[in-house]
């Protein structure tokens, strides 16, 4: 018994027991509250479904052995392109969303061989340039956004017909296309099936091709280049290949967590994505060198649970808003500690 | 006589249980060049960090034994503490900041400073430095060897040969300086350099300094030593003075071991002494450290063909270049058909197999599983162990059958196929590599180092193993450091020298043979048949 | 002329820059005393932050993105300052001093940290900017007025907890600059004590990398192993190294809100970091080597820069807006790009040392 119980703590690792820990507490306060705990769960739920694929997306670029994708931005600047041509031409419902889907995916494929063209030449340093890169793409798309060529007046500024809005509403295009799709009640707590569905797809499709030929060649590339290089691989093809998927994940992602949200937000709405999406795979168990599709998962339900539960709880006790404040000194914390702990950094 | 300068008693160092050390001494006296030599791994860094203090001996639990200078014992609990003993080290890696002049890299953390009104508030740390009597010191120590350089001129511009210069001028500089440790300086130097080099050494002896001098190159010992030290395996070999001693006599020694500790293994089959299988011309090897200049070299079908030679020579290179990990040039026939060089996946795809010197850098992806480790290469280079699909799905089920049958057939000791690698002892680790190896089904098996740093009793399973895979039709070529083991299974032994074939060998040709071989002389000189 | 190339190819970065400067100056068609008035004020308020960059570049650490911290300390004792009503030259002295204590800590925290991520300092530091950010954000919103007891109507939220978004300083404003100013032309007055603390700390700068600890920082940011060998102790000179870049970075905040007059309580340090590497960066310094002339010319080019584009913008593309997100993406942009060449550099030059190895 006392073994089992040793096992299962040191599979969970102390960080994920703690924060399981003070969810429960958390739980057990609402419950004692006047909040209703099913409609916490049920927000919770909207949150993992909407954020789900943003962490997913580190998983490939770990394995590759490129690290934590701070360069998610340029995913998910493929996927506002995305949705927005969906929107100009008015696509409604899951037609828009898998236009605005299909249409990202190509852009993240080239963006993302780009950004590994560049990555591929940094090695050793990607998580500081592909901070920097994400920054600059997001920068750069902001005067895009401006001069951009749309012309569907419910995306453009009302006056000066030229620019995009900071925040486009997808209500009467394919808002909560997923969300709500076979959406059912039970104990009075929503279920966003199509989200879930949706999610568990790619959680399926990421797990699936680690389960190929060219998958385990990937691990094998982060885990020890040396190695596969002695075994004919040739690193650089699947770093980039590594990359790519991330890019695609992030792009696809965007467009999910959008109909999710409701929102389309411009300028520089996307500008710190990657790092809720960071924290969420370490929250997991990931480290900067491993990252299984089962962390992804782990640390985007307890992440964006904690995040869900404490705002009304911690405003029954204390009063404003911290759950913006939470998201950043959890997440910062999570990434320093693992930045801190690993020793990836110092190989001769 | 007088008290030695340096007196090491009685050293043993154990890293996580295994002992790198054993009863070694060591005894340097005033003005004498001391000669360390040994083969790699033999001990002689460990004996240097040790004298020298340095945090990985701190930090592993210290040293056996006791050190001595001028007859009272020391505890060096760190690098510093040497230093104010007077100890100087040049070490085999330039310690010099190339962005520092000459000046400021000799002067480094002894500069000399002078007060001024911010120091006397905060302390010695802001005085400013005295710059013109630091380059004057510079000057001076540069004198005393000879170097005309200018003491101003920044290090990042200056041809290697005078970096050495320049290191022993930082540690002449200090004045309590008695023992000087110079750590094969002479490798990356031309010759006439090293024949300059070697003038300074005994020009700064005759001063009264003590030199301590590690080195491969034999005849620099002959040329230069007072007394001479070799260690093998931890151990203390042989001591005395140069005149004991000829070039032969210290190659044998040095990687030569008493025949009887190994016995040669029985083999049922005996190779077909003339059908080639693998011909080597003129090949090029740019391994860093291992550098091949130019090889020719035939493979009988199967046989065990032993590749030996002092480290740094270059018999290592041969493997990694022809498996295409090191950049190389020239030209190598396998059956007849050219073997693209620098293309690791041709050479894996025409049926040769590679277990590295490297075991735990490039042999092994030390987080993974056994059975991944054993089907990895076969599973990318030859599609083994996956589903019939377009998806090529990896097959677990075959991926465990195979793995279960290796551990059994290679004898792993282990909890089960899904155990990571990195928890495994080095012998069981090097099973593993040996089990990938043959999973690719190869033809020919390329083997370097492979009992480095595994206890004996695995070594002899080791040694077994590949003449069992020899025996099942494999050719080996088989690289080591250890003469005693090549001679133990090998059919042939080549002996590298200098990045060149100096010769070949029967298993059976006396020692001293070898050692010739080793230090340079050619089979004719050596007198083989 | 080789000369001369040769002079240019070592300035390119700053001379590029200097370049669009220009063109933007020519199209902002900005009148030339405002436009000297501008540059003026944004060169003696952002200059002291730029300095605060070198130190830690020389020893090796890179980028200091963890300034923010120096400037969450300067801004902590304004707050306090304010509270006290604290005010002229003797108050601003006052509040650099309280500041520098609580810097130190700050700086010794963050080094100590940085240490148990070598390699890393740099992505590193910018997280721990966020993460101190967002401590800073609840103490001062959440804290305040809650746990602290803290009262002062002219700081506080009436209707909760927490401290106002934007606080007024006009009891410190202009308490640098103030001292002294010469009037030139109708509306540029040049703050000449300012620009003379900008001087002496450059001249601080220059003094120091010539005592034995600034030559010990010169060899750890060569090459920290060797230092080690050479008995220098390198852990603690890059705290040290950290401690005073945050203490200065605390003193610039201080200088810039002053120049300012007033604090945005949650936002003022939030780009300290960003806009003050960017800055140096544009100078033609890189992550491994700045001096101090790179600082000045990347302080005044970058603010040029700042100045001219959203008028540049208004001509060339009908929209300010283009130019105001232009001189963020240029900050951004040549942040990548230089973290890019750097990090190609070094795999290059650790390539061509291998093969020099191994022609040898």
């Amino acid at each position: 018994m006392k073994e089992q119980l040793l096992k299962i703590y040191h599979g969970f690792g102390l960080p994920r027991l703690i924060i399981a820990g003070f969810l429960l507490l958390l739980i057990i306060i609402a419950a004692g509250t006047d909040l209703s705990v099913p409609g916490l769960l049920s927000d919770a739920l909207v949150r993992i479904g909407q954020n789900g694929i943003y962490v997913l997306a580190m998983v490939p670029s770990i394995q590759a052995g490129v690290g934590l994708n701070f360069g998610l931005p340029v995913g998910v600047i493929c996927g506002i392109v995305g949705a927005l041509v969906a929107m100009e031409f008015s696509m409604l419902g899951f037609g828009g969303f898998l236009v605005a889907v299909l249409i990202a995916i190509p852009l993240a494929v080239g963006a993302g061989f780009l950004y590994a063209l560049l990555l591929n030449r940094v090695t050793g340093q990607e998580m500081m340039v592909g901070t920097y890169v994400g920054f600059s793409v997001v920068a750069g798309m902001c005067i895009f956004w401006l001069l951009a060529p749309f012309r569907n007046p419910a995306m453009i500024w009302p006056v000066g017909g030229q620019g995009l809005r900071t925040t486009l509403t997808l209500a009467d295009t394919f808002g909560g296309v997923l969300n709500n799709f076979l959406a059912f009640e039970i104990f009075g707590l929503t279920v966003p099936t199509g989200l879930l569905l949706f999610y568990g797809l790619m959680l399926f499709l990421v797990w699936l091709f680690f389960k190929t030929k060219a998958g385990v060649a990937m691990e094998v590339v982060g885990r020890n280049p040396r190695f596969a290089a002695a075994s004919g691989l040739s690193l650089n093809k699947y770093r980039t290949l590594g990359i790519i998927m991330s890019t695609v994940l992030a792009a696809i992602g965007y467009v999910t967590y959008a109909q999710s949200f409701g929102f389309v937000q411009l300028y520089n709405g996307p500008l710190m994505t990657a790092f809720p999406a960071v924290a969420g795979v370490l929250i997991g168990g990931a480290s900067t060198r491993e990252a299984k599709v089962r962390h992804a998962v782990l640390g985007v339900v307890l992440f964006q649970t904690l995040l869900t539960v404490a705002m009304p709880v911690t405003n029954q006790l204390i009063e404003g808003n911290i759950s913006e404040i939470a998201r950043v000194v959890v997440s910062n914390g999570m990434i320093l500690y693992a930045l801190t702990r690993a020793t990836g950094g110092e190989q001769a | 006589m007088s008290v030695p300068v340096l007196e090491m008693k009685e050293i043993s160092k154990s890293f996580y249980g295994t002992q790198v050390l054993k009863n070694v001494s060591l005894t340097v006296g005033k003005g004498e060049i001391h000669c360390l030599v040994g083969e790699n791994g033999a001990g002689k860094s460990t004996l240097m960090n040790i004298l020298f203090g340095m945090p990985v001996i701190i930090n592993t639990g210290g040293f056996e034994g006791s050190i001595f200078i001028n007859g009272e014992q020391m505890a060096f609990d760190s690098p510093r503490a040497a230093i104010d003993a007077g100890i100087g080290m040049v070490h085999q890696e330039f310690m010099l900041l190339p962005g520092f002049s000459v000046t400021e890299n000799v002067k480094l953390n002894r500069e000399v400073t002078k007060r001024n009104l911010f120091s006397a508030v905060f302390g010695k740390k802001m005085e400013t430095l005295n710059r013109r009597q630091m380059a004057q010191d510079t000057r001076s120590a540069l004198d005393r060897l000879g170097m005309s350089i200018d003491e101003w001129v920044p290090v990042a511009g200056l041809p290697v040969g005078y970096l050495q210069f320049v290191e022993i001028a930082r540690e002449i500089d200090k004045e309590n300086l008695q023992l000087l440790v110079l750590d094969e300086p002479t490798a990356v130097l031309t010759e006439s350099e090293a024949e300059q080099f070697l003038g300074v050494i005994q020009r700064l002896a005759r001063s009264g300094i003590s030199i301590l001098f590690i080195t491969h190159r034999l005849d620099e010992v002959m040329a230069v030593a007072d007394r001479i030290t070799i260690l093998k395996d931890g151990e203390l070999v042989s001591s005395g003075p140069r005149e004991d001693y000829t070039i032969s006599q210290i190659a044998e020694l040095m990687v030569g071991r008493k025949i009887d500790t190994q016995a040669r293994k029985q083999r049922s089959s005996s190779p077909a002494k003339q059908e080639v299988v693998l011909e080597i011309r003129d090949l090029r090897v740019d391994m860093p450290g291992e550098r091949l200049r130019g090889i020719d070299l035939d493979v009988y079908r199967g046989e065990i063909l032993g590749i030996g030679g002092l480290a740094g020579h270059g018999k290592v290179g041969l493997a990694n270049g022809i498996m295409g990990l090191y950049p190389s040039q020239g030209r190598v026939l396998y059956e007849g058909q050219e073997v693209p060089l620098n293309d690791t996946k041709a050479a894996l795809r025409m049926g040769l197999a590679f277990v590295s010197e490297d075991r735990r850098g490039v042999g092994l992806v030390l987080e993974d599983t056994i059975a991944n480790n054993i089907v990895l290469t076969s599973m990318q280079s030859q599609d083994k162990f996956l589903k019939p699909g377009l998806l090529k799905l990896k097959d677990e089920r075959k991926i465990r059958e195979h793995a279960l049958e290796s551990i059994e057939k290679f004898d792993i000791r282990c909890t089960g196929p899904e155990q990571i690698v990195r928890r495994l002892s080095g012998g069981n680790q090097q099973k593993v590599c040996l089990a990938r190896a043959f999973t690719q089904e190869p033809k020919l098996l390329f083997v370097s180092e492979p009992t480095r740093g595994i206890d004996v009793g695995a070594k002899s399973r080791v040694l077994e193993l590949i003449v069992q895979l020899n025996e099942m039709g494999v050719t080996v070529v088989f690289t080591s450091s250890e003469l005693a083991e090549l001679r133990s299974i090998a059919d042939r032994i080549a002996i590298v020298y200098e990045g060149r074939l100096a010769g070949i060998l029967p298993p059976d040709a006396p020692d001293v043979q070898y050692g010739l071989l080793m230090a340079g002389k050619s089979l004719e000189e050596v007198g083989a048949r | 002329m080789n000369q001369v190339k040769r002079l240019v190819a070592r300035n390119a970065v700053p001379l590029l820059f200097a370049v669009v400067c220009l063109l933007g100056v020519y199209f902002a068609k900005m009148p030339g005393q405002f436009l000297l008035m501008e540059i003026v004020n944004r060169v003696a308020r952002n200059s002291f932050l730029v300095l605060s960059l070198i130190i830690p570049v020389a020893a090796g650490m890179g980028l200091n993105f963890g300034i923010v911290l120096g400037a969450l300390a300067g801004q902590i004792a304004l707050i306090l300052a304010t509270h006290w009503e604290w005010a002229g030259t003797g108050g601003f002295l006052l509040t650099a001093l309280m500041a520098t204590p609580l810097a130190v800590l700050f700086g010794f925290l963050a080094g100590t940290l940085l240490n148990k991520a070598k390699g890393r300092e740099m992505i590193t530091g910018m997280v721990m900017g966020f993460f101190a950010n967002g401590l800073y954000q609840f103490v001062f919103l959440f804290l305040v007025g809650t746990l602290i007891p803290f009262d002062n109507p002219r700081l506080r939220i009436s209707t909760g907890p927490g401290l106002r978004n934007t606080i007024d300083l006009f009891r410190l404003k202009g308490a640098l600059d103030g001292l002294w100013q010469i009037q030139a032309g109708l509306f540029v007055r040049i703050p000449v004590v300012t620009f003379l603390v900008i001087a002496a700390l450059a001249v601080a700068i220059w003094a120091f990398f010539r005592t034995k600890l600034g030559q010990e920082f010169r060899a750890i940011g060569q090459d920290r192993h060797i230092a080690g060998v050479a008995g220098i102790n390198v852990d603690r000179n890059r705290i040290l190294a950290i401690i005073f870049s945050t203490v200065l970075a605390a003193w610039g905040q201080l200088i810039f809100l002053q120049n300012i007059g007033t604090l945005n309580t949650y936002n003022s340090h939030e780009q300290v970091g960003t806009f003050a590497i960017a800055a140096l960066l544009i100078g033609g310094a890189s992550v491994t080597k700045a001096t101090i002339a790179q600082a000045l010319t990347g302080t005044l080019l970058f603010h040029l820069l700042f100045a001219v584009s959203p008028r540049a913008g208004q001509t060339i593309f009908g929209s300010a807006q283009v130019g105001e997100y232009f001189r963020v993406f240029v900050a951004y942009g040549i942040i990548a790009i230089s973290l890019a060449l750097h990090a190609w550099q070094t795999r290059s030059a650790a390539k061509a040392r291998l093969e020099e190895d191994a022609s040898a």
